[in-house]
């Protein structure tokens, strides 16, 4: 089932990106490529294989509960486009209709 | 009438009678519940996670999502949610990963939530919880890991609340404590004590995290948050209504009131012939009442993935058994063996239980008393005491030791009742053990018969007119002189043995 401009409109959408037409045409292609070829892989896979998320064949892998030092604030607020009161200023999250 | 025009009732025009409500229709009720977990450190990094601290002091790479930062599973959070999956009766994963939950909000920098998704750690649970003196069993469907988002202040508008702001300020101290979520499957037949079902389920999840040790389940600091989702279908039917999902609901009382509310307001509008919408609800205490919050009439699309940053959970089962030993007694079965093996009766036992004086009359018997004196004692002079100066019972000013030991005295008449009030003063005011204040004020009941016999020849000589009324048979007369006694032994005396003085002296 080849991926329309559709479904990339509205994953883009979900991602916060903002795509032109052309664009919108090019990635459709270039993402239907990668589904089929990622698609030949599987089909070479046995098809008992168990799917996994992950490359290491690990688990468990914990941490002990111990405190280290946190960044200093002056740096953590460094990265903030806007400051206030020590706090990260964002412009406003909902709309004024709502 | 069209839909629209129906769906557009006000809920002022359409409220309906709790009572009527519950004449006509069967409630649903569904709780999610958040536990903030009381780890040192945050979920996946090493911040600490202290509530209160200076904002923004307690972030780092990890959890503030910088990148190539990566994140590592705190050992003692996948402990806890363990021990909370298995004292909610849960199956626990033998494996489960975590898994990104995507959105954009200001909340958390790195604009996903590290969640669970379809692999939960606990799961099939269920919790037998008592309410109006009913039991019911309420069945959960899953406990999983994530991690808490970042608090958000918003400055504008008439209210602080994010609808009308101007803008927020964000402090990401928050963001990363691991936290537990709980939900519940639909719960059903629990006719028109629901509100108070849902209240004495989350009162038990506040009593269990707290027997567990594993949250402070405070929860007007937030580190227990409770959602709750109501619906309401007409009595006999068996298709769920559409429901609404209440948030903010932050004390005991207010699931009660806000479940109470939510059921008035849909009842209303279905019986007007309109439609509930499926939307979330925020509840405003001081109004007693819910509004409107977001709509989600389009399903919220989180595009869930397994983490690739993070390997599986695999709890081996022997730590799971391990970890299984050191779950505690649920509420509702200790109450059941305390109120046997003490010999209350249910009423005393809810009372006890309404004074918060179960944990004290416990810890009194186990340090030797019995446990009816130990009700006296606590249920008594105590709460007395405490309810004067405005205390809660446990900070009266008498540990369950020194009950125990006061009512020792008191059985080896070293003590009678009002003696033993005024060692409780005198423990109160910081002199000492039972024994101590005894010694230093002197309280002893007199049992040097010589002087006991000597006032009680005294009062005698004093009082002709009731000897010579007991000796006309009339017992009862005997209490002038037994008062007169007492009164010059300054209430040092067991009252029943000068009254057999005065009884054989007269006689
Ligand atoms: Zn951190």
């Amino acid at each position: 089932m080849p991926l329309t401009p559709n479904d990339v409109a509205r994953l883009a959408d979900l991602a916060r990106i903002e795509l032109s037409d052309e664009e919108l045409a090019g990635l459709t292609g270039q993402l239907d490529l990668i589904l089929e070829s990622v698609q030949v892989v599987a089909s070479s896979v046995p098809p008992e294989t168990t799917p996994t998320s992950h490359a290491l064949s690990l688990t468990n892998v914990f941490r002990p509960d111990e405190v280290r030092p946190s960044l200093p604030v002056e740096d953590v607020l460094a990265m903030a486009p806007a400051v206030e009161d020590d706090r990260f200023r964002v412009p406003r999250i909902l709309e004024e209709a709502a | 009438m069209t839909t629209t025009a129906l769906s557009a009732i006000s809920p002022e025009d359409a409220w309906m009678d709790y009572d009527e409500a519950m004449d006509l229709f069967d409630v649903v009720i569904g709780l999610e519940v958040h536990v903030e977990l009381n780890t040192a450190s945050k979920m996946f990094c090493s911040c600490p996670t202290d509530f209160g601290a200076e904002p923004n002091t307690q972030t780092c790479p990890v959890c503030l999502g910088l990148p190539g930062s990566l994140p590592v599973v705190n050992g003692k959070a996948v402990e806890s949610a363990i021990r909370i999956g298995l004292a909610l009766n849960c199956s626990i994963s033998p494996h489960c990963r975590f898994a990104r939950k995507n959105y954009f909000y200001p909340d958390m920098t790195k604009n996903f939530q590290t969640s669970q998704y379809d692999e939960p750690i606990c799961f099939d649970g269920e919790v037998e919880v008592e309410a109006d003196g009913e039991r019911f069993t309420i069945p959960v469907e899953r406990a999983h890991m994530e991690e808490d988002a970042g608090k958000s202040l918003h400055v504008g508008g008439a209210t602080g609340r994010i609808q009308g702001a101007e803008y927020s300020l964000m402090d990401y101290n928050r963001a990363g404590v691991p936290l537990v979520e709980i939900v519940t499957k639909p719960v059903l037949g629990t006719g028109a004590k629901a509100p108070q079902v849902a209240r004495a389920y989350v009162a038990f999840l506040r009593d269990m995290m707290r027997a567990l040790g594993v949250s402070d389940v405070r929860m007007e600091q937030g580190s227990l948050r409770c959602d709750a989702n109501v619906s309401l279908m007409p009595k006999g039917s068996t298709t769920l209504g559409t429901r609404t999902e209440t948030k903010n609901v932050n004390s005991l009382r207010s699931i009660e009131r806000a479940l109470r509310y939510e059921i008035s307001r849909q009842a209303g509008i279905l019986a007007a012939g309109g439609r509930v919408k499926q939307e979330t609800r925020h509840w405003h205490e001081d109004g007693g009442r819910t509004s409107s919050g977001r709509s989600k009439e389009q399903a919220e699309d989180y595009r869930y993935f397994p983490e690739p940053d993070l390997v599986p959970v695999a709890p081996d089962p022997a730590w799971v058994e391990r970890l299984r030993e050191t779950i505690p007694e649920s509420p509702v079965a200790r109450v059941a063996r305390l109120t046997e093996a003490w010999g209350f009766t249910e009423l005393e036992m809810r009372d006890v239980i309404g004074a918060d004086a179960l944990d004290l009359i416990e810890a009194t018997v186990e340090a030797g008393c019995s446990p009816q004196a130990a009700r006296k004692w606590w249920m008594g002079e105590l709460a007395r005491r405490a309810n004067a100066a405005d205390l809660p019972l446990a900070e009266a000013g008498m540990t369950p030791a020194q009950v125990a030991e006061l009512q020792g005295l008191v059985e080896a008449g070293t003590l009678n009742d009002k003696l033993a009030r005024q060692v409780i003063d005198g423990v109160i005011a910081g002199e000492g053990d039972p024994a101590q204040v005894v010694a230093h004020r002197g309280l002893a009941v007199v049992s040097d018969t010589g002087a006991l016999q000597a006032a009680v020849e005294r009062a005698i000589a004093a009082n002709p007119g009731a000897v010579a009324s007991i000796k006309a048979g009339r017992q009862a007369a005997a209490g002038a002189i037994i008062g007169a006694v007492m009164k010059e032994m300054r209430g040092q005396a067991d009252a029943a043995t000068v009254r057999e003085l005065v009884l054989a002296a007269v006689g």
